[in-house]
């Protein structure tokens, strides 16, 4: 049964990568990084070997500890977990309860993380071989450490499965998520500098930490090196206690997730509220802009690139206080007008197969792009201009500033412009409707690319004429120039988003049942 | 294209609701629907019944304009679907099968939208969402996101969009999947007094029983073609229409070994 089990994983996964040539180049990609991560690890694992043995320990005692954390927390938090093998699915079958948790288990060790965590793991086994107690001790411990990351994570998955199925919980966080994603710079180096300051304390602490369940397997190896047996001798009795609990614990959440599967329904509630759409015009493109506002905030795909638009100046300013230079400020405005514009670029593949709604209902193309154009501009335009007058108030210039409006709104009209035609055409792979947006979405990654790539670079070329004026005023010092560049940027911004409305619109007219047919392949 | 045997029954009106010629279609190797043409009268409850993957659903989204098909034509009420899309699509009310909705607007919003996308005016939409809401009893839901609704209830909300306009032509791709009976047989009477009053619906199912007592024309389609077509009492012939569609479409096959079953 168990090996039943592990067979089934392996087909699932060779037919997930036979379903397209490019999901396998992308578990190639994701491949590639893992080996080279796993190989870093282990060289440094085995040079340890002739360390001292204090450095040692420490190293690979919260090295360890941090593995079995990141088991235990990644995969609620990312709501990202592998679910090929959701014990859910078995329900209906009879398998003993021992043979479903082994096979369950040893299926998780299938699949990058496990075997990039049990590859790591057993070259403790090399780290410690300076006797064969010690190199013993460590493959012990290795199995337990690694046994206990999959038992841990399966734990935490089975018993937040109900919570992580509701929808609310996947909203807030994959939206959560994006905060210290966003801003993991300021945070690695802030770890890394707490650290270095405190280097003398890092023995002391990952002692404490190896009397604790996340240390304990990884410390066993060492205390025998150290010839304290007695203390080795306890933690791996920590160690098998702590994984024969969470098995048990697994075991109980198990069988009761299985007769009681998660229950995802909220409260009744009336209408009569109709938020955006009972403000903004009652027109076609009206319409598509209250529905694009309401998505900007209710779905997550679109709320976690929004999320990111209030940290942009704190990374920035994070970046002048490192370098002493806060010139990177100025790049402020520009960036989140390109960020915001190329958004919606993907957004006909975001609606995926709603869009039929469209098509059915016989909404003109023009009325269709206006709607997602204005929908973007109505916050977007608020922001870039916030952005650009707060960075002159802040620096007291306000010589730049009629230039930098000019760039931040060419980018910005010009760039939605350009989104209109782009998602009017092409579908890229984005996440599905309702899902993370950290899940690897299914579809053509090449022609996501390619339609990214060539896009920002028929950007580019179109908003030089604003790029060159800038470079323009800052050589020359004459603010005329700036002047110049905000009419330019006005005028031809402007220009460029009437006509990819327009253009954009037309497209989806004559080819509006293609572009369903395109994004129905990835539902 | 090849030549049906039984065709269609004669259009009793001057104008068919819904005239279908030739449609074809091709997915790389498969042949979806290979060569369909059905003359739907107006005024007429047509049912469509077919095994799975006979082309039912190809069929509708040819027909409807959201699927461009490789031969042929279809016309609304004498408007070219393909020649003259967002006149035709004014005609039509679609419920397709198959494809997400809008979902995280709440019912209420997403049947306001489909009406407004249609262009209608804001009031006429307020009272009639109202009254569809009640009619298919989502009133008490109207607030909640359609993501958190039923399979049935988002049919029904599904459903409610495609009536806002109060469409001459109804095309619905499995009305009644998942949905309770109670909510069925509303939707069957609301369906009923709609073409009384002359207009025109098209459903799609694979409940024989339902297409039998409710539709009074049929069309049976298996492997992108049509078998038969005419009033349910031509078609079913004296049989059941359960045992005629079975006799039409060729008995059953036989299963496949499923030997990894045999394992434990």
């Amino acid at each position: 049964m168990v090996a039943h089990l592990l067979r089934l994983k392996l087909t699932l996964l060779r037919n997930g990568l036979r379903r397209s040539p490019w999901q396998l180049v992308g578990m190639a990609f994701a491949g590639l990084y893992a080996l080279g991560l796993v190989a870093t690890l282990v060289l440094v694992l085995v040079l340890l070997r002739r360390a001292d043995h204090e450095l040692v320990q420490t190293a690979v005692v919260l090295g360890g500890a941090a593995a079995i954390l990141g088991w235990g927390i990644i995969p609620v938090v990312a709501s990202a977990t592998d679910m090929t093998l959701d014990p859910a699915r078995f329900t209906t079958f009879a398998i003993p309860m021992k043979q479903m948790l082994a096979g369950l288990a040893l299926g998780g060790l299938i699949g990058i993380p496990g075997l990039a965590t049990t590859l790591v793991a057993l070259s403790t086994v090399v780290t410690w071989s300076r006797g064969v107690l010690p190199a013993l001790a460590a493959l012990i411990g290795a199995v337990l450490g690694v046994l206990t990351c999959i038992v841990l994570s399966k734990v935490v998955t089975t018993a937040t499965a109900s919570l992580a199925a509701s929808r609310r919980f996947k909203d807030v966080s994959a939206i959560a998520f994006m905060v210290p994603l966003v801003l993991l710079g300021p945070i690695v180096a802030g770890v890394g500098r707490g650290i270095s300051a405190s280097a003398g304390f890092l023995p002391e602490f990952a002692q404490t930490v190896s009397w604790t369940p996340l240390g304990a397997p990884w410390a066993i190896a060492g205390d025998l090196d150290a010839g304290q047996p007695g203390q080795a001798a306890l933690k791996l009795m920590i160690s098998v206690a702590v994984l024969a609990g969470l098995a048990w614990c697994w075991k109980l959440l198990l069988e009761r997730a299985l007769v009681n599967p998660p229950y995802s329904g909220s409260g009744k509630r009336k209408g009569g509220k109709l938020g955006l759409f009972g403000l903004l015009p009652a027109v076609p493109a009206g319409a598509v802009m209250a529905r694009s506002l309401t998505y900007w905030i209710r779905d997550p795909r679109y709320s976690g690139s929004l999320i990111v638009v209030p940290l942009l100046p704190v990374l920035l300013v994070f970046q002048g206080s490192q370098t002493g230079d806060f010139g990177t400020l100025a790049a402020l405005a520009p960036l989140t007008a390109f960020i915001l514009a190329w958004s919606i670029s993907a957004d006909v593949s975001y609606d995926n197969t709603a869009f039929a709604l469209h098509l059915a209902s016989g909404v003109r193309g023009v009325d269709d792009r206006l709607g997602r154009a204005l929908a973007c501009l109505a916050f977007a335009l608020p922001v870039v201009l916030v952005f650009a007058i707060g960075h002159s108030a802040v620096s007291s210039d306000w010589a730049p500033l009629p230039g930098q409006l000019g760039l931040s709104l060419g980018i910005l009209f010009t760039g939605v412009g350009l989104s209109s035609v782009v998602s009017a055409r092409y579908t890229v792979a984005v996440p599905l409707p309702g899902d993370s947006p950290f899940k690897k979405p299914p579809g053509n990654v090449g022609q996501t690319l390619a339609v990214q790539f060539a896009g920002m670079g028929i950007l580019f070329v179109l908003v030089l004429p604003e790029a060159a004026l800038l470079v323009a005023q800052l050589v020359t010092g004459n603010s005329l120039f700036g002047w110049l560049n905000l009419a330019a940027g006005l005028l031809l911004g402007l220009g460029l988003l009437v006509a990819g409305v327009k253009l954009g619109g037309k497209w989806l007219d004559a080819r509006g049942p293609e572009l369903l047919a395109q994004v129905t392949v990835n539902r | 294209m090849t030549a049906q045997q039984p065709g269609p029954a004669g259009p009793d009106g001057p104008v068919a609701a819904l005239s279908i010629r030739g449609l074809a279609k091709r997915f790389g190797q498969k042949i979806a629907v290979d060569g369909l043409s059905l003359e739907v009268p107006a005024g007429s409850f047509f049912g469509i019944v077919g095994p799975n993957g006979a082309g039912k659903t190809t069929t509708l989204s040819m027909a409807t304009g959201l699927l461009r098909p490789d031969f042929g034509t279809a016309v609304v009420h004498g408007v070219d679907v393909w020649a003259r899309p967002l006149e035709a699509k004014r005609l039509m009310g679609i419920l397709p099968d198959g494809v997400r909705l809008f979902d995280r607007l709440t019912g209420e919003q997403l049947v306001t939208y489909a009406g407004l996308l249609r262009g209608m005016d804001k009031d006429v939409v307020a009272s009639r969402v109202g009254e569809l809401l009640a009619a298919l009893d989502l009133a008490q839901d109207a607030g909640t996101l359609v993501v958190d609704y039923s399979a049935g209830m988002t049919k029904k909300i599904a459903l409610a969009s495609a009536l806002i306009h109060a469409p001459r032509l109804l095309v619905l791709d499995e009305p009644f999947e998942a949905v309770d009976p109670v909510s069925a047989s509303n939707i069957r009477s609301i369906l009923d007094s709609y073409v009384a009053s002359g207009g025109t619906v098209i459903v799609s199912s694979h409940v024989m029983d339902l297409v039998q007592r409710m539709c009074d024309h049929v069309a049976v389609v298996a492997a992108g073609r049509l078998l038969a077509a005419g009033t349910v009492d031509e078609v079913r012939a004296g049989a059941s229409l359960e045992d005629r569609f079975v006799q039409l479409v060729g008995g059953r096959s036989r299963t496949e070994g499923l030997k990894w079953l045999r394992t434990f």
